[in-house]
């Protein structure tokens, strides 16, 4: 595979780099998985996580992913703006820089803010999460999942509901299912749906019940609450009951399809506690393997390695 | 006081600019002639003037500087136009220096072929007062490289709730007779209303911004599917066309005369062109940046293409090209709005909308629709001087080149290619979404009065 320069968004990512990822992820998977030593891959690199949004699960998964490889991690966190707080973007970025760190873990409220200071620093850059517009790692983490329960993804149909337009999951889960294959409807209220969604390459349904029958996985966003305050939906109990899934919806999707969710769950809200906890839920799982891809994607970045690792657990 | 205790002293001595193309939109002329200028006033136009002509000299054309100081400007294969006239123009000052001033913006000004500017209103103190206006208008004076034209504000504090007095600064010395919350719409129907009703007291012209706050309260950028792949909160098009048409109709009802600023809608274009041909009194202004650049420049979430109104689609900027064609749009305006690089240099959410105009205006217009065939050189040029001469009261600019007139032109090298640096420019700040571009044309001279405020590309300071 070419090798990545940093991760910022999926579009900048071929099918050969995602497979790439994905079979690098599934031989760390053990690593990830055991609740014992680490390995010494990363020993001597250090991992800046810069959190300017909070983000307590993402973080602590990135952190976990650089401790098991060996890897120094320091935490940079700050709410909002930089700037705010007298530093300037700019600022922070060539801070870090200049502090010698090998790679900066960088969390953002504003879309483009991972891109924007790749351009100052010399070290990999890896997208934890910017705004509306993408989390790289969280696309690869459900595909990796999605790929070890169906296989192959080609040909797969997945369906995404829920807060489509606020969701730097979605953008960044579309573009990943697209480089392998699968076929993606959304499904969502339509004043949650983005702008132009046709650019995204995805099909758009507005009716949940008549998608499930053909889907192999259903793949529920998180659905703020506050949303209804703005006028995007009157109220949970209509949400919950037009694109919320439950039991009855569950009943209809074919014996192999899988439920998945990016976390955290409005349960009773997107999802219903019994389906958040059914055996067809693989949420947990995504959690789990988000290590292994963090840990991947990490080891790519940091190694140089482009033939995938070879680590001796 | 009064306006001559400020005013710049006039180029004294006789100055011939031979052989140049005069592009003169007033009179519709365009043809090859000379320009005879003395004592700060244009004595002649004609072909083939020799420096005796108006004023009973001796000279002998071709010498360069004649036994009595007339000097020879040769402007053979250059343009020579009115001065050009900018409506919408940030200065920055009062308030806000760290990213323009009068000094430097007026150099700008200069260096883009422009004799007069219309500072914008957003200032601190806001330009809400008399004698707020009075001393923006007076600093400029005291600069001399441009006339100002202040914008008063339409109400007091930009807070779109009481009118400023429009009446204190008609009859100041600034003689403000057009008035604009800038980016701040007045989104008060009935304020709105009154403004324009009250206006007409005093011969002068509102401008709003067109802008339905609701529509865009967490815009960032055009709405479609360039924002929806970046993830940014999308500023839809409806929410300028839907305060166009408020505007339109407001003014309709009462007779009254409305500009709108910074055009970037077809659709609005439409609507205003529907709007004269009902003769409603309005006129409409469109930018540089929006006549050229498209919103898929963003992918890279480079701030200093944060505008407001955001840059469009290219559907839109063949819309808006056709417009200024065909004078649906009026002129051609800046909107040159300096940001210092600290603010710039942020996420792109947190970055201050605006982008300098000054310096690159007459070059994106000359690369991008005259020699793409979409406006003749006439043409163009009448949007950047009798155009803007055209909305408010500009005490000359932008009129027509003719004997006993004021001599505020400006000599273009139409071919000339230069590259854009951010850098180089007279503005403070340096937040040209041109920086790197290679564009065809620019200013060589401008004369306000009949002296030098460029000179051979250098601004006379």
């Amino acid at each position: 595979m070419k090798p990545l320069a940093n991760l910022i968004s999926i579009e900048d990512l071929d099918t050969d780099q995602v497979v790439g990822i994905l079979d690098t992820a599934e031989q760390l998977l053990p690593i990830a998985d055991r609740r014992r030593n680490s390995v010494p891959t990363l020993r001597g690199r250090v991992v800046c996580n810069l959190f300017l949004e909070d983000s307590t699960r993402t973080r602590i998964s990135f952190d976990l992913a650089a401790k098991r490889m060996s890897a120094e991690v320091i935490n940079f966190s700050g709410k909002g703006s930089s700037v705010s707080k007298g530093e300037s973007f700019k600022d922070t970025a060539l801070t870090l820089d200049a502090m010698g760190v090998d790679c900066v873990v960088v969390r953002s409220g504003s879309s483009g803010a991972p891109l924007q200071l790749s351009r100052y620093l010399e070290v990999p850059i890896l997208n934890a999460g910017d705004g509306w517009h993408q989390h790289p790692t969280q696309a690869l983490l459900d595909v990796f999942t999605m790929r070890r329960h169906l296989g192959d993804l080609a040909g797969r149909h997945v369906v995404v509901c829920g807060d489509v337009l606020h969701s730097r999951v979605a953008r960044s889960e579309v573009q990943a299912l697209r480089l392998l294959g699968a076929r993606v409807t959304l499904v969502a209220p339509p004043t949650l749906l983005p702008p132009a969604p046709e650019s995204w390459g995805a099909e758009v349904a507005g009716d949940l019940d008549a998608v499930l029958p053909d889907a192999d996985v259903v793949y529920l966003l998180r659905v703020q609450r506050e949303r209804m305050h703005r006028a995007f939906f009157p109220s949970s109990r209509e949400y919950a009951r037009f694109w919320g899934l439950d039991a009855d919806r569950l009943a209809r999707l074919p014996d192999h399809a899988i439920v998945m969710h990016p976390g955290p769950m409005n349960r009773g809200v997107e999802i219903t506690a019994d389906v958040a906890d059914s055996d067809r839920s693989v949420i947990v799982e995504q959690v789990t393997n988000g290590i292994a891809i963090r840990m991947a994607c990490l080891y790519l970045l940091l190694s140089g390695d482009t033939e995938g690792a070879e680590v001796t657990p | 006081m009064t306006d001559a205790t400020f005013r710049p002293r006039a180029h004294q001595s006789a100055l011939l600019l031979r052989g140049g193309r005069v592009l003169d939109p007033a009179s519709g002329t365009d043809e090859v002639l000379d320009v005879l200028v003395r004592d700060g006033n244009v004595v002649e136009v004609g072909a083939g003037l020799t420096a005796e002509v108006g004023a009973g000299l001796t000279a002998e054309v071709g010498a360069g500087l004649t036994a009595d100081d007339t000097e020879i400007l040769d402007c053979d294969g250059l343009w020579v136009t009115p001065g050009f006239v900018d409506l919408h123009t940030h200065l920055r000052e009062p308030g806000f220096e760290d990213a323009e001033d009068i000094a430097s913006g007026s150099a700008a000004g200069a260096a883009g072929g422009y004799t007069a500017l219309c500072p914008m209103a957003n200032t601190d103190p806001v330009c809400d007062a008399a004698a707020v206006a009075e001393s923006v208008w007076r600093r400029g004076s005291e600069i001399g490289l441009v006339d100002l034209f202040p914008v008063g504000a339409i109400t007091k504090g930009l807070r779109g709730e009481e009118l400023a007095e429009f009446g204190e600064l008609r009859h100041s010395a600034a003689k403000v007779d057009f008035f604009s919350d800038d980016g701040k719409p007045v989104a008060d129907s009935l304020v709105m209303r009154r403004a324009l009703q009250y206006a007409g007291a005093f011969d002068a012209v509102i401008c709003n911004h067109s802008e339905d706050p609701d529509l865009t309260a967490e815009a960032q950028m055009n709405e479609g599917a360039v924002s929806s792949v970046l993830g940014l909160p999308g500023w839809p098009h409806e929410a300028e066309e839907i305060m166009i048409a408020r505007d339109l109709i407001l003014a309709e009802g009462l007779g009254a005369r409305l500009h709108v600023p910074h055009v970037t809608t077809a659709g609005a274009v439409e609507l205003i062109r529907a709007a004269k041909a009902r003769g409603v009194h309005v006129t409409a202004e469109v930018t540089p940046h929006h006549l050229s650049l498209r919103d898929h420049l963003i992918d890279g979430y480079d701030p200093v293409l944060k505008v407001n109104p955001p840059l469009r689609t290219d559907t839109d900027v063949q819309a808006l090209r056709a417009a200024l064609a065909d004078g649906t749009i009026d002129c051609v305006a800046t909107d040159h709005a300096p940001h210092a690089p600290e603010h710039k240099d942020q996420e792109w959410e947190h970055a201050p909308c605006g982008m300098l105009g000054l310096e690159t205006a007459f070059a994106v217009v000359n690369t991008e629709l005259v020699l793409a065939g979409l406006l003749d050189p006439l043409t163009a040029i009448a949007r950047l001087t009798t155009g803007p001469a055209g909305v408010r009261d500009v005490a000359g600019h932008g009129g027509a080149i003719a004997a006993g007139r004021e001599a505020h032109l400006t000599v273009l090298d139409p071919e000339v290619r230069w590259t854009v640096d951010g850098r180089g420019l007279h503005s403070k700040a340096r937040n040209t979404p041109f920086h790197g571009a290679d564009l065809v044309g620019r200013p060589v001279h401008t004369l306000l009065r009949g002296r030098f405020t460029l000179r051979d590309g250098k601004v006379q300071a």
